[in-house]
C-alpha cells in the first residue's frame, strides 16, 4: 500500500476520529459523508461533523485466528473482534493483551495504540488500533496517537468523561 | 419487459486445474452451452463474463474480449461485458444478461462465469479474495474474509446456541453429495470428527468449514421464453433475478447475524414470481464457510432466524427432504471458483429442472433458487428458476 494511502487515515486509525450526524445524532466510524439512518439522508450532507470516540467499549463477538492476514504471520494465534464503542459504532480490531481464552463476548476493552503490521523490510511501517482488557481503575487518557487536526466541533480533550 | 429463459448450459470440472488456463476454461463452458442451446453463434447478440480478479490472480485485465475472442467470435465483433461483484460476479453477470434479453437490446446472450485461483499461492489468492472484504476498515486491521465469517458463526451461536456440531454437518453433507457430482473439486466423503479436528483457520470455523480455492467456469445461453421451443424441449424460465446490497463492513450491520442483502433479495424474487420459500424444491445457496449456510437457510426464509443450526442437523435439507439443498456439494465440496460460482449455481439447477441430475437427482423438482453473495454479504443475488409449461 502506497505511504498516502495509510497517511490519509491516521486521524481515524490513530485517533478514532469519526463523525456524527447533527440532525439524528447518530456517530459514525469511520466517518461518513452523509448520515446513513436519517431518512433524507442527502440533506445531512453537510450536517456531518468529526466526533472523536473514547475508545471504550465491549467485545461483541470475536475469532481466533490461525490462518493470518498478509503481514500478520508472526502474531497467530491472534483474536479479532467485533467491539460496541460506548458511543455505539462497532470497531472491528484485535484483542492483545490476553490469551485468546480469556476473550468472551462482553469482556470490557479499550482501544489501544499500537503496531499493526509492516510491509516487508522496507515497506510502510502500519499503526493503528487494538484492543485490550479495560481496568477500572485505569483512568489514562484515551488519546494515545497524535492530536486529530483541530476542528472547532471536535470536543476539546477535557470535554471528555474519563472512562 | 420479455419473459427469459435459460436455452443451454456447460461448465467445466471444478478444482485445481493446473493443466488448463483461463482461457481455455472461459471457451469450454461457453461452447458447451452454446452446443447445448443447439445455438448458432450468429444468433448471439453479446457475452457477459462474471469474474472477480483476473487483474490480480493472471496479470489480465479486459478479459471478456478475451473469451469471446478464443471462441472463435472475435470477427463477429459482439459486445462483451465483465461484471464484478466479490463472489457474487456471476451471479451480477447473469443479472446483466437477464436484463439485456428482457429488455429486447439483445435476443440471446452467453452468461458465462470463470475463475482461474490456482496460478498464484495460497497466501496469494487469500488475500485477494479478503479484499471483498472492506479492505481499509477490517483488512488492515488483520481481518481475513473467513475471520469475518468467523466472528458471523460466533455471535450466532451466542444468540441462537447453535453449536460447532452443528455448523460441521453442513461440511458433512455437502461433501456427501458432491461424491455423486463428477465435476466437483471434492468428491471424499468427511465425518463429523474430521471437520471437528481439522486445523483452525478462524475459530469457531476450521480448514474443513471453509471452501476450497478453485479453478473453474460456467455458462449459460439465455433467450426470449417464446421463442425457446425452437432450441429445446425443456427451457427453464427464470421466474425471477434480483440483486440487493447491503454495508460493505459486517461492523456497520444492523444485525451482524443476518444478511440484509439476502433477506431484501430473496423478498424482492419471491413477490416479482408469485412464489413463496416454501414453494421451492432445490436450491443452490451460498456456503463458503459453513455459517453461511445456515445464515442463507434463514435469510431466504426457508426457516426462522436463529433456527437453522437445529433444523439442518435433522436431515431435512439432505437428498430426498421437501427441499434439497446444494445437490451439487456447493461451494464447499463442488468448489469456488469465485466469478463462476453464480453461474454453476444456475446450470446446476437448470440440469435438476431438466431431469438430467442422474444420480443426484431431485424429485418433482419444478421451482429452484440460486443465492449467491459477495464478500460477507455486502452483495446478494437470488434468481429462481423453473420449468416452462
Amino acid at each position: 500500500m502506497s505511504i498516502a494511502r495509510f497517511w490519509r487515515e491516521t486521524p481515524r486509525r490513530y485517533n478514532l476520529g469519526g463523525s456524527k450526524c447533527t440532525i439524528c445524532g447518530t456517530v459514525y466510524f469511520p466517518p461518513r459523508a452523509v448520515c446513513p439512518t436519517c431518512p433524507r439522508h442527502r440533506q445531512t450532507l453537510e450536517k456531518m461533523v468529526p466526533f472523536q470516540l473514547t475508545g471504550d467499549g465491549e467485545v461483541f463477538s470475536f475469532t481466533v485466528v490461525h490462518d493470518a492476514a498478509e503481514g500478520f504471520d508472526m502474531q497467530v494465534p491472534y483474536v479479532m473482534a467485533l467491539v460496541t464503542t460506548v458511543e455505539g459504532p462497532i470497531l472491528t480490531g484485535q484483542v492483545v493483551d490476553v490469551t485468546p481464552e480469556e476473550v468472551h463476548i462482553g469482556l470490557k476493552v479499550r482501544a489501544t495504540f499500537r503496531k499493526l503490521r509492516e510491509e516487508g523490510k522496507a515497506g510502510v511501517i502500519h499503526y493503528g488500533y487494538k484492543f485490550s482488557p479495560a481496568v477500572d481503575s485505569d483512568v489514562r487518557p484515551p488519546v494515545r496517537g497524535p492530536a486529530v487536526p483541530s476542528e472547532a466541533t471536535t470536543p476539546a480533550p477535557s470535554d471528555r468523561a474519563p472512562a | 419487459m420479455r419473459e427469459v429463459a435459460v436455452l443451454g448450459v456447460g461448465q467445466t470440472k471444478f478444482g485445481e486445474l493446473w493443466d488448463r488456463s483461463f482461457r481455455e476454461i472461459g471457451i469450454e463452458a461457453g461452447l458447451q452451452a452454446l452446443v447445448d442451446a443447439k445455438l448458432g453463434s450468429g444468433d448471439l447478440g453479446g457475452l457477459f463474463l462474471g469474474n472477480m480478479a483476473s487483474g490480480t490472480l493472471l496479470d489480465q485485465e479486459h478479459i471478456a474480449p478475451l473469451i469471446l475472442d478464443y471462441a472463435g467470435l472475435a470477427g463477429r465483433h459482439l459486445p462483451a461485458v465483465r461484471v464484478e461483484g466479490g463472489g457474487a460476479s456471476g451471479s451480477l453477470a447473469l443479472h446483466q444478461g437477464f436484463l439485456a434479453v428482457a429488455s429486447g437490446h439483445y435476443d440471446f446472450v452467453v452468461v458465462g462465469g470463470a475463475e482461474k485461483m490456482t496460478d498464484v499461492p495460497d497466501t496469494t489468492a487469500n488475500e485477494i479474495i479478503s479484499s471483498t472484504a472492506d479492505h481499509e476498515w477490517e483488512v488492515v486491521f488483520g481481518a481475513t474474509l473467513p475471520a469475518l465469517w468467523g466472528l458471523i458463526a460466533r455471535r450466532h451461536m451466542h444468540e441462537f446456541g447453535t453449536t460447532r456440531e452443528q455448523l460441521a454437518r453442513v461440511a458433512v453433507q455437502m461433501h456427501e453429495n458432491a461424491s455423486k457430482n463428477p465435476l466437483a473439486h471434492y468428491r471424499n466423503k468427511l465425518t463429523l470428527a474430521q471437520v471437528l479436528g481439522a486445523g483452525g483457520v478462524a475459530e469457531p470455523l476450521g480448514v474443513l468449514d471453509c471452501a476450497p480455492l478453485s479453478d473453474g467456469a460456467a455458462a449459460v445461453v439465455l433467450g426470449p421464453l417464446e421463442v425457446a421451443r425452437k432450441y429445446t424441449d425443456t427451457p427453464i424460465r427464470i421466474a425471477a433475478s434480483e440483486v440487493a446490497c447491503d454495508t460493505m463492513a459486517v461492523q456497520h450491520r444492523a444485525s451482524v447475524t443476518t444478511l440484509e442483502s439476502t433477506v431484501v433479495a430473496a423478498r424482492r424474487a419471491f413477490a416479482r414470481a408469485r412464489r413463496a420459500p416454501a414453494d421451492v424444491r432445490v436450491a443452490e445457496i451460498h456456503d463458503a464457510y459453513t455459517i453461511s449456510a445456515l445464515l442463507a437457510l434463514e435469510d431466504l426464509g426457508f426457516v426462522e432466524k436463529g433456527r437453522a443450526g437445529p433444523e439442518f442437523e435433522s436431515g431435512r435439507f439432505a437428498p430426498g427432504g421437501s427441499l434439497v439443498i446444494n445437490p451439487s456439494g456447493g461451494l464447499k465440496a463442488q468448489g469456488r471458483p469465485f466469478g463462476a460460482v453464480g453461474v454453476a449455481q444456475v446450470v446446476e439447477l437448470v440440469r435438476q429442472l431438466r431431469g438430467e441430475s442422474k444420480e443426484r437427482q431431485v424429485s418433482g423438482a419444478t421451482l429452484a433458487l440460486a443465492h449467491d453473495v459477495g464478500g460477507t454479504g455486502a452483495t446478494s443475488a437470488v434468481h429462481l428458476l423453473e420449468r416452462a409449461n
